[in-house]
């Protein structure tokens, strides 16, 4: 079998499992946050937050309680950090210093999980599990409860009421994370992934780090988080020990936000509203496939940075898929990707990550965007757009004008300090237009909390480590919060019958307004710096 | 501020909660199902052929360049117009033709580029055979049984890739 053949049957059994999996978990999602009934383990945690989960919240409150939420998670995974010299397996890992915990810390709670510390010297297994685990289950259902909450924004009408964050929040990681990850933690370690409490194996006369790699690697790929347990992340064979684990990790970080289009389609009681976003998400995947791909082939050497147990194919499909979920995990170095395929890579951070996005994220950020996509053709035709039956007005389109333009402003802004800043030059591993692309790539990983990583830039220093942590912070935090304002402002209106001149949000029209806006607004934003960064080097 | 006070709190209750499930009870219950035998996994990677480390000595097939500080894994992040580093690769490449005393242009990509992992198992077929009569000089070893034990270690699915590590035990073996 040629290579490309090889890659081609490997693409075609991903999208087959994604199908399979499509409406059984899409639809089951759905029921999980339509049921009225409680289970026993989430009335138990309930309990002991003391809150009543029967009782439905304003968007403002929904809104306090993600961000008293992902405060105290901070506050909590950076403390374990700090006093991990005195935690049970550190291995002599010593407390976390302060800048490294602190911009880990933010990083685990806005699912971004971009790594500044090696975490085969600096973490011990105490804090991956209690900690970073933990996180990677809860940033997800974060994310999920806030896309939920929106959708209700669009179903219910003439209310105050957008759910209970409390209850979004368990539900989706006890019926939806847990089991899951639970029965593919056990699938990957049947296909070779490590689970050890030990600090290291012995290999041939050297010791190589092992850890409790399987628990945290299933909800790493799921959760659309990405951290690595290990250095090399995916790359990593304790990680991802063969061609068969790699395509069961990346049907793992694309399963959750692909179905989520059909738990939309669901709640709102059209399924097409559902199929034509799959369909967006689809197109602007298998194009930038494409492209990293082919431009990965023919690199001047394409196996740097590469395990040969992957090659090509599957390393290309493994990055264009982690770079457009918010996952960020690597299954090769995609700094010593070529000019355009790591500037493909960087694209897709720079579509927002919305094809098919993280978790929860990528359904409502491709929400706001068909958002903007009406109101555009609205202005068009010179009438005041709907989508699912509501209008948007003013407040509306500010939201997600405000939900949309976060993270390139972060993002610019963010990395055009640290183009300027002298001691920049000393932490890039690149010359040249390829070192303003490793400047680039952090910060959109970080401002769209993906956490892959141009890996060569050093980031310890005070100013990555905190100007990142920012980015990472307002990336997740300013879109959610307009958000969750725009649901509640959605919720409170009439539904607008449907008339002769609305415009269909389920044919091709559409679906080429959502795919044109999606690429105009990155394009629009982002060619000057691209031009300078991986364009430059794609030309050189 | 009352109202971010009050949801915090409730936050630190239900996050404590769920860290005993996620953080505890679910990692504790992946290494339980983990210690089942018969589960076909390693999970404590004994005896691994997962992971290559350079092995001293003519006997023993080299695995791919490593960039990697042991105990931790990572790569080279070179990117491909970086010119200090093709010249580095370009050197390691006359070190291999000579070592292996075949040509610059026989020596596969494999051979000179630094994995992402630093611990690759895996080298190409032509990396091996190009290494088969160096190893069977110095093992002793007849160039027909090392070429029988290459071969023994091949394999993949979508790749065709010989893992060294299960190689070199090979060649340990059949002294």
């Amino acid at each position: 079998m040629s290579p490309t053949a090889a890659g081609l049957l490997q693409v075609g059994i991903l999208v087959a499992a994604l199908a399979a999996a499509y409406r059984p978990l899409g639809d089951y999602m759905a029921r999980v946050f339509r049921a009225e009934k409680h289970s026993k383990l989430e009335l138990a945690i309930y309990r002991v937050g003391r809150i009543d989960p029967d009782t439905e919240q304003k968007w403002s409150t929904y809104a306090y309680g993600v961000l008293g939420f992902s405060f105290v998670s901070v506050v909590l995974l950076y403390v374990l950090q700090r006093i991990q010299a005195v935690l049970p397996f550190n291995f002599g890992r010593g407390n976390v210093e302060p800048g490294m915990a602190f911009n880990t810390a933010i990083s685990f709670v806005t699912n971004t999980n971009w790594q500044s510390y090696v975490p085969e010297t600096v973490m011990g297994h105490t804090v991956q599990m209690i900690g970073l685990t933990v996180q990677n289950f809860v940033s997800a259902a974060v994310g999920l409860a806030v896309a939920v909450a929106l959708v209700r924004g669009f179903v219910r009408h003439q209310t105050d009421r957008l759910g209970n964050f409390w209850v979004d929040l368990v539900r989706g990681t006890i019926r939806i994370l847990l089991p899951l990850a639970f029965v593919f933690a056990i699938v990957l370690i049947a296909l070779g992934v490590t689970m050890s409490l030990k600090s290291g194996v012995s290999v041939d006369g050297q010791v190589v780090a092992n850890a409790p790699v399987a628990s945290q690697e299933a909800i790493k790929e799921l959760g659309t988080n990405g951290g690595g347990v290990l250095n090399a992340n995916s790359a990593h064979p304790f990680e991802n020990p063969n061609e068969w684990s790699n395509l069961l990790e990346i049907f793992l970080l694309l399963v959750i936000p692909v179905a989520l289009t059909r738990t939309f389609g669901q709640l709102v009681g059209e399924k097409k509203q559902g199929y034509v976003l799959l369909g967006v998400m689809g197109l602007i995947w298998s194009a930038m496939l494409a492209v990293i791909w082919i431009a990965e082939e023919n690199g001047l050497r394409p196996l740097e940075g590469k395990e040969l147990r992957f090659g090509i194919p599957s390393s290309a499909l493994f990055a264009n898929s982690t770079t457009s979920t918010s996952t960020g995990a690597v299954n090769s170095l995609h700094d010593s990707f070529t000019g355009l395929g790591g500037g493909g890579t960087l694209l897709n951070m720079l579509f927002g990550e919305m094809t098919p996005g993280g978790v929860g994220t990528g359904l409502y950020s491709i929400l706001v965007m068909a958002i903007i996509a009406m109101f555009l053709a609205g202005l068009m035709v010179g009438r005041t757009p709907e989508y699912l039956g509501k209008k948007l007005g003013r407040k509306e389109v500010t939201a997600a004008a405000v939900s949309i333009l976060a993270m390139p402003t972060v993002l610019l802004i963010g990395a055009g300090i640290a183009a300027i800043l002298p001691s920049t030059q000393g932490a890039l591993n690149n010359p040249g237009s390829h070192g303003l692309s490793e400047i680039l790539y952090a910060y959109a990983s970080a401002s769209n909390n993906n956490g892959s990583a141009f890996a060569g830039i050093t980031v310890t220093s005070d100013w990555f480590q905190s100007s990142l942590a920012l980015c990472m912070l307002f990336g997740r935090l300013i879109p959610i919060i307009a958000v969750l304002a725009l649901a509640g402002s959605l919720a409170a209106q009439k539904k607008v019958p449907v008339t002769a001149g609305t415009l269909p949000t389920t044919g091709p029209l559409f679906a080429t307004l959502l795919s044109g806006g999606i690429v105009l607004v990155a394009a629009l934003t982002f060619v000057p710096a691209l031009a300078l960064g991986p364009i430059a080097e794609a030309l050189l | 501020m009352d109202n971010f006070l009050k949801q915090s709190w409730a936050g630190l209750r239900i996050l404590l909660a769920l860290t005993v499930v996620c953080g505890v009870l679910y990692p504790m219950a992946v290494w339980g199902v983990s210690r089942i035998p018969g589960l076909h996994g390693n999970a404590e990677a004994t005896d691994t052929t997962l992971v290559a480390v350079v092995r001293e000595g003519d006997k023993y097939f080299v695995p791919r360049p490593s960039a990697a500080t042991l105990p931790a894994s990572g790569g080279s992040n070179k990117g491909e117009l970086n010119e200090d580093y093709t010249k580095k690769i370009n050197e390691l490449r006359t070190t291999i033709a000579q070592r292996e005393g075949v040509s610059e242009d026989q020596v596969p990509q494999d051979a000179v580029t630094a994995s992402a992992s630093g611990v690759d198992p895996d080298i190409s077929p032509e990396y091996a055979e190009i290494q088969v009569s160096r190893v069977a000089r110095a093992s002793g070893l007849s160039v027909e049984k090392v070429r029988e034990l290459v071969k023994a270690n091949t394999g993949g699915t979508f790749t065709t890739t010989v893992n060294v590590t299960a190689l070199n035990r090979a060649i340990d073996a059949a002294h």
